[in-house]
């Protein structure tokens, strides 16, 4: 059987849920598909409160954000969320398939699709990173945040980006010890308020450090440090040992994107925006007229501009179906100012001009 | 690169920049907000019930208290996502006292009358300090009273969490 819908999202994180309240809202039949068992992607690890402002949910903590963009769809007829569902193909005549709870193949055909698929962790390698104790800071998250698992008694961050910052903070609040947080670079990389928050509570953060090894034989009993040159080189003499039990990893988000090769969307590295990423509009199209993209697998940013972004691409991925949206032009409006307005401070300058790299001029 | 930058330690200067005049700060609690990032955050402007955060042209701008409307109520302490409001009282207690409100995010609470201990804003010992009042708020941001030497104000910036201070 082959289920037929006018949306299809791929990934019920913030854009595919922003995306999916704008797609039901203007009466079109829309799917989720989520590998996970609940819907809201990264937001339900995130107990912190957000930034942004009243519209993106600022100072409400990511875990409740996921309830109230599911306020009003949840119960409709029109949208049909997939959990434990794996999108596994898509095909020339437009067909996706999907592996359910690893047993059950599911065919879909959509009118259009919004890929929503998010990002995944970077690494990098030194001797021992395999060895069990080095997390990705994801791991680390929801190991804590969902399933409420200790990841260690004492970490070392690596990564002082607002993920490295953030996640040391929730650390402390489980009970975990952090020893340090080190960066590369010569300066913090998330938001100063979030560093605040764990150097006042005597989390040092080091700037130009690295980490040359993870401790151990069969798990991790420590990491060696050093602190680096202008070239990123470790200086002679300045190793020195942490103590830790285990090492987290915050150094940077992939876009997903191999979904969007299937579609065979013109693609661009764009190194602002964490990798390949596809070319799209201002209405959030790529080159393949029934292909939209949403959120972190069009570049790495926060969960508030995904969610703008997802309102975007369901609202004119409906109206592109000949969905009747009498106010389309001024929502339309409203939203691109919104994601502008994000963007355009100091903080938004790595991603205004990575998207200048891959976004088009001209609707598609 | 050194201060808040690269280690997330205000200096003494910055802390001092939100501070209001020497009258105003005599004439009782007043919110110090340490905010010195343009990043695209604004819920404090709409928490104020006095509307004492001025309306923001642009949600990237750093916000601007009115200390004259303020009354240190404290409701944005916890609205703020950043963590980076304060509430200092210097008419609180004997002439080298002071009171101070801080969110802080770890359970348990301690209770009202508990000594704890005051830490820096670089998570140095400051002092111990007596906790004078606790509030619970719908964001889940407690926000922490406690009592502290006045010559204190700049410095201290946070309580360590009970769960930790019993292993030192």
């Amino acid at each position: 059987m082959i289920r037929e819908c006018d949306v299809l999202i791929i990934g019920g994180g913030p854009a595919g849920l922003a995306s999916a309240r704008e797609a039901v809202k203007a009466g079109c039949s829309t799917v989720v598909l989520d590998d996970a068992m609940e819907l809201g992607g990264q937001l339900v690890k995130q107990t912190h409160k957000f930034f942004g402002s009243e519209m993106e949910y600022a100072g409400v903590r990511g875990i409740w954000i996921a309830e109230k963009l599911l306020d009003g769809i949840a119960g409709s007829p029109l949208f049909t969320p997939y959990l434990r569902t794996t999108a596994s193909g898509l095909y020339e005549d437009g067909v996706v398939t999907a592996l359910f709870e690893d047993r059950e193949v599911l065919k879909f055909r959509p009118k259009k699709l919004i890929i929503a698929t998010g990002a995944m962790e970077k690494t990098i390698p030194f001797p021992g990173n395999d060895l069990p104790g080095v997390y990705g800071a994801g791991a680390v998250q929801t190991l804590m945040n969902v399933y409420g698992v200790m990841p260690g008694k004492r970490c070392l961050m690596v990564g002082a980006g607002n993920i490295g910052l953030i996640v040391s903070y929730q650390l402390l609040q489980a009970g975990v010890e952090v020893s340090a947080v080190i960066e590369g670079m010569d300066r913090v990389g998330g938001y100063w308020v979030h560093a605040s928050k764990i150097a006042r509570l005597g989390i040092p953060i080091l700037t130009r450090t690295t980490i040359l090894k993870a401790l151990g034989e069969e798990f991790v009993t420590g990491a060696l440090i050093a602190d680096i040159d202008e070239n990123w080189q470790p200086i002679a003499g300045t190793e020195r040992e942490v103590d830790c039990d285990f090492i987290c990893l915050a150094v940077g988000l992939l876009p997903l994107v191999e979904l969007f090769y299937l579609a065979e969307c013109e693609m661009k590295y764009v190194h602002k925006l964490g990798g390949d990423v596809p070319l799209r509009d201002a209405t959030m199209r790529t080159t393949n007229p029934n292909v939209y993209v949403a959120g972190d697998s069009g570049g790495i940013e926060e969960a508030s501009s995904a969610m703008v972004e997802g309102a975007i691409a369901g609202l004119c991925s409906a109206k592109s179906l000949g969905a009747a949206i009498p106010d389309f032009d001024e929502r339309f409006a409203r939203l691109s100012d919104e994601l502008a307005e994000l963007r355009c401070g100091p903080v938004g300058e790595h991603i205004r001009r990575g998207l200048a790299e891959c976004t088009m001029e001209e609707l598609l | 690169m050194s201060g808040i930058k690269s280690t997330g330690v205000p200096s003494r200067e910055l802390i001092e920049s939100t501070f209001p005049s020497e009258e105003r700060r005599k004439s009782g609690p007043f919110a110090v907000i340490e905010c010195w990032q343009e990043i695209p955050c604004d819920p404090c402007v709409a928490s104020c019930p006095f509307h004492s955060i001025a309306d923001m042209q642009n949600i990237n701008d750093l916000p601007v208290i009115d200390h004259s409307t303020c009354n240190g109520c404290g409701v944005c302490i916890a609205q703020c996502p950043g963590l980076a409001i304060f509430v200092i009282d210097e008419t609180f207690g004997a002439e080298d006292e002071a009171s101070i409100r801080i969110p802080h995010e770890f359970t348990p609470l301690p209770a009202v009358g508990d000594t704890v201990r005051a830490l820096n804003r670089d998570g140095s010992f400051a002092c111990e300090a007596k906790v004078i009042k606790v509030r619970n708020t719908k964001s889940k941001t407690p926000v922490i009273e406690i009592a502290i030497p006045a010559r204190l104000i700049l410095d201290v910036r946070a309580i360590e969490p009970l769960s930790r201070a019993k292993n030192i």
